[in-house]
């Protein structure tokens, strides 16, 4: 920090003290000011901002230590120095109680003083610095992908919000692609446990034994090859959170030993006897019904219910599709910009063809789709020609395959395209909008 | 003819006075005139710190200035004071006319050690000068390789030089037409470097 970019602020109802101080910081290069009483002092405040301020203890009216009081009510972050002619050691611990960066009493030394200040300015610029990376860390920390602007994907988000100033237990229960992990993060970083890692684990992905040493770790020469000691993913999440996907996939023995992790947040490492305290908050995610999970006998009862404190359901793509054109763009300008090609849109027929179809693999589909219809593209737009679907959409509409379902699925499929106008789908299917309202009745479509 | 005027106030030793005005001309490239002015230093006094009042002293120093006066330097040997310091080795207006500086706490002497007249007198130099850019315009400049470095105790001056840095020297707020650049002798610096 330059000095000018530095603001004193003197505050003492003697002129002299007032004087000296203005001339010596004024030498220094600091921007200063002073001001005779604490109502002054306010006044000042409020009109420009400080960085430091010296303030004298016996004033008339309010004393230097209630107007610090206030000055920490207004910027807790400003730096208080208390300068007095009568030092008393109550006073002394009750200003530096009250936040006083420093307690000295005149008059100074002039090298005493230099260093007060010099420190003075490095508690300052040390407090402003860590404001700034921690505002530049929430910003790096918020997930970027959650795009939608439908009624139920801003739910989702409301859900998230509210569940995120929690530390309780989160469940996210959606179809393969629909984002589960991506809802872990945003909880995750919208909580006070953000400064801390989030680990994920995807319990679908290790056999029993390997899950078991990847979560709890191992002492070394717990089983054959485990030549170090290796902390699990339970330590690594300690103050942070776990988030334990595909938790439906886990055998008994895992669900019981999870069980018992999560409410004593204690456990031992594989071979070895010492206990490790562990603090950190469970989200879990599945696609699996885990009720029906639970009348098969598969999953238990107590652990379902120690993770389903609270539950967010994502709904698949097809249930969203107003979502779809922002989600697709979305992915275009991002992989534009990452493969540097100067792709700006969809064709009409593109865009027609994706709101449309039913995204069985939901937004890890779209992502797909996009992705490899931008390596192809040549132009300014993705065609018809550039796109592949990993699961083509079918001639049979995904309700059935009676006339009946299949006139339901068509309207709500352009009733979804056009965001629930009904004149836009009326002329789209070619029928009146009488004809159409009698529809949306019939088929229980009403929003 | 503007002049730096140095105004020597009740010293027991002016030896170091005729230095200090060749060396102002040096850096300032602003004649110097030696004058004494009436300035009452019991009135500065402080029974209770036996210390003087430097604030005071400058407000003497320059309540009638001279017309052709540029800056006036107060040149003392007792020990000052500001009300919130516990001493100063002198003080200045900044952006004003006034300064003072005294040398009381520049001697060898004063800590024990004994006395160095040479040490004495650049120190006094280097502290008129620093005293005198602030007259100037100049703050206090954070390079350690320049006069204008702020020196809050006595062994702080003697590591820093006796000038100006490109800087502090390209920031020095003098009307040009008042300046010269030739006509004094500046063997005694010279000599002593």
């Amino acid at each position: 920090m330059k000095p000018e970019e530095i603001g004193i602020l003197i505050v003492d109802d003697e002129p002299s003290v007032r004087d000296s101080l203005y001339q010596w910081f004024k030498d220094d290069g600091y921007r200063v000011d002073t001001a005779a009483d604490a109502a002054s002092a306010l006044k000042k405040l409020q009109e420009n901002p400080w960085d430091i301020i010296l303030l004298d203890i016996k004033m008339p009216g309010m004393d230097g230590i209630e107007l610090q009081n206030r000055i920490k009510q207004i910027d807790k972050n400003i730096v208080t120095i208390i300068i007095t002619a009568y030092a008393s050691v109550d006073t002394a611990i009750q200003a530096l109680k009250d936040g006083a960066f420093d307690y000295v009493t005149k008059p100074i030394d002039p090298d005493d003083l230099s260093k007060l200040i010099r420190n003075a300015i490095d508690k300052r610029r040390l407090v402003t610095e860590n404001i700034q990376l921690r505002q530049q860390i929430e910003d790096l920390l918020l997930p970027d992908e959650v795009v939608g602007e439908s009624s139920s994907i801003k739910k989702v988000m409301e859900m998230v919000n509210t569940v995120a100033k929690t530390d309780s237990t989160v469940m996210i229960l959606g179809e393969s692609g629909t984002g589960k992990e991506l809802i872990a993060r945003a909880i995750h970083s919208r909580s006070s446990r953000r400064y801390f890692p989030i680990i994920t684990i995807n319990c679908g992905a290790y056999p029993e034994g390997l899950l078991e040493s990847e979560l709890f770790g191992h002492e070394k020469g717990a089983f054959t090859g485990a030549m170090y000691r290796r902390r699990g993913k339970l330590e690594m999440a300690d103050k942070g959170t776990l988030f334990l996907d595909e938790i439906g996939n886990i055998s008994e023995k895992m669900q019981m030993d999870l069980l018992r992790v999560i409410e004593t947040k204690s456990f031992a490492r594989l071979g070895g006897d010492k206990t490790v305290d562990v603090d950190f908050r469970v989200i879990s995610a599945t696609n699996k019904d885990l009720e029906k999970a639970i009348k098969e006998g598969s999953f238990r009862e107590d652990l379902y219910y120690r993770l389903n404190v609270f539950s967010i359901k994502i709904p698949p793509l097809r249930e969203r599709r107003s979502d779809i054109p922002l989600l697709t763009r979305y992915f275009l300008s991002k992989y534009a910009q990452s493969m540097n090609k100067s792709v700006t849109d969809f064709s009409p027929q593109v865009m027609e063809m994706f709101t449309g179809y039913d995204w069985p693999g939901n937004i890890r589909e779209v992502r797909n789709v996009v992705e490899r219809a931008m390596v192809v593209a040549q132009g300014t737009q993705i065609q018809l020609v550039d796109i592949s679907f990993p699961f083509p959409p079918s001639a049979t509409p995904s309700g059935g395959a009676s006339l009946e379902e299949v006139e339901k699925d068509q309207i709500m499929k352009i009733l979804n395209q056009t965001n629930g106008n009904i004149a836009q789908a009326a002329e789209i299917l070619k029928i009146s909008r009488l004809t159409l309202y009698n529809k949306i009745e019939k088929y229980h479509l009403k929003r | 003819m503007s002049y730096i005027y140095i105004v020597p106030i009740e010293l027991e030793d002016d030896s170091y006075l005729e230095p200090l005005e060749r060396f102002v001309f040096q850096t300032f490239h602003l004649r110097t005139k030696k004058k004494e002015f009436k300035i009452n230093l019991k009135d500065a006094f402080d029974p209770s710190r036996v210390q003087y009042n430097s604030s005071l002293i400058l407000r003497q120093l320059i309540i009638k200035p001279p017309l052709d006066a540029e800056k006036i330097l107060g040149v003392l040997d007792v020990d000052l004071f500001i009300p919130i310091l516990t001493f100063v080795f002198g003080e200045a207006q900044l952006n004003g006319i006034g300064a003072a500086v005294s040398s009381h706490r520049l001697h060898h002497r004063y800590y024990g050690l004994p006395e160095n007249s040479g040490a004495t007198t650049d120190r006094l130099l280097k502290e008129a000068v620093h005293e005198l850019g602030h007259t100037f315009g100049l703050i206090h400049c954070t390079q350690p390789k320049c006069v204008m470095n702020s020196s809050t105790y006595v062994e702080n001056i003697d590591q820093k030089p006796a000038e100006l840095c490109s800087l502090c020297q390209k920031n020095l707020k003098i009307e040009k037409n008042d300046t010269i650049s030739k006509g004094f002798p500046f063997s005694w610096w010279s000599k002593k470097r």
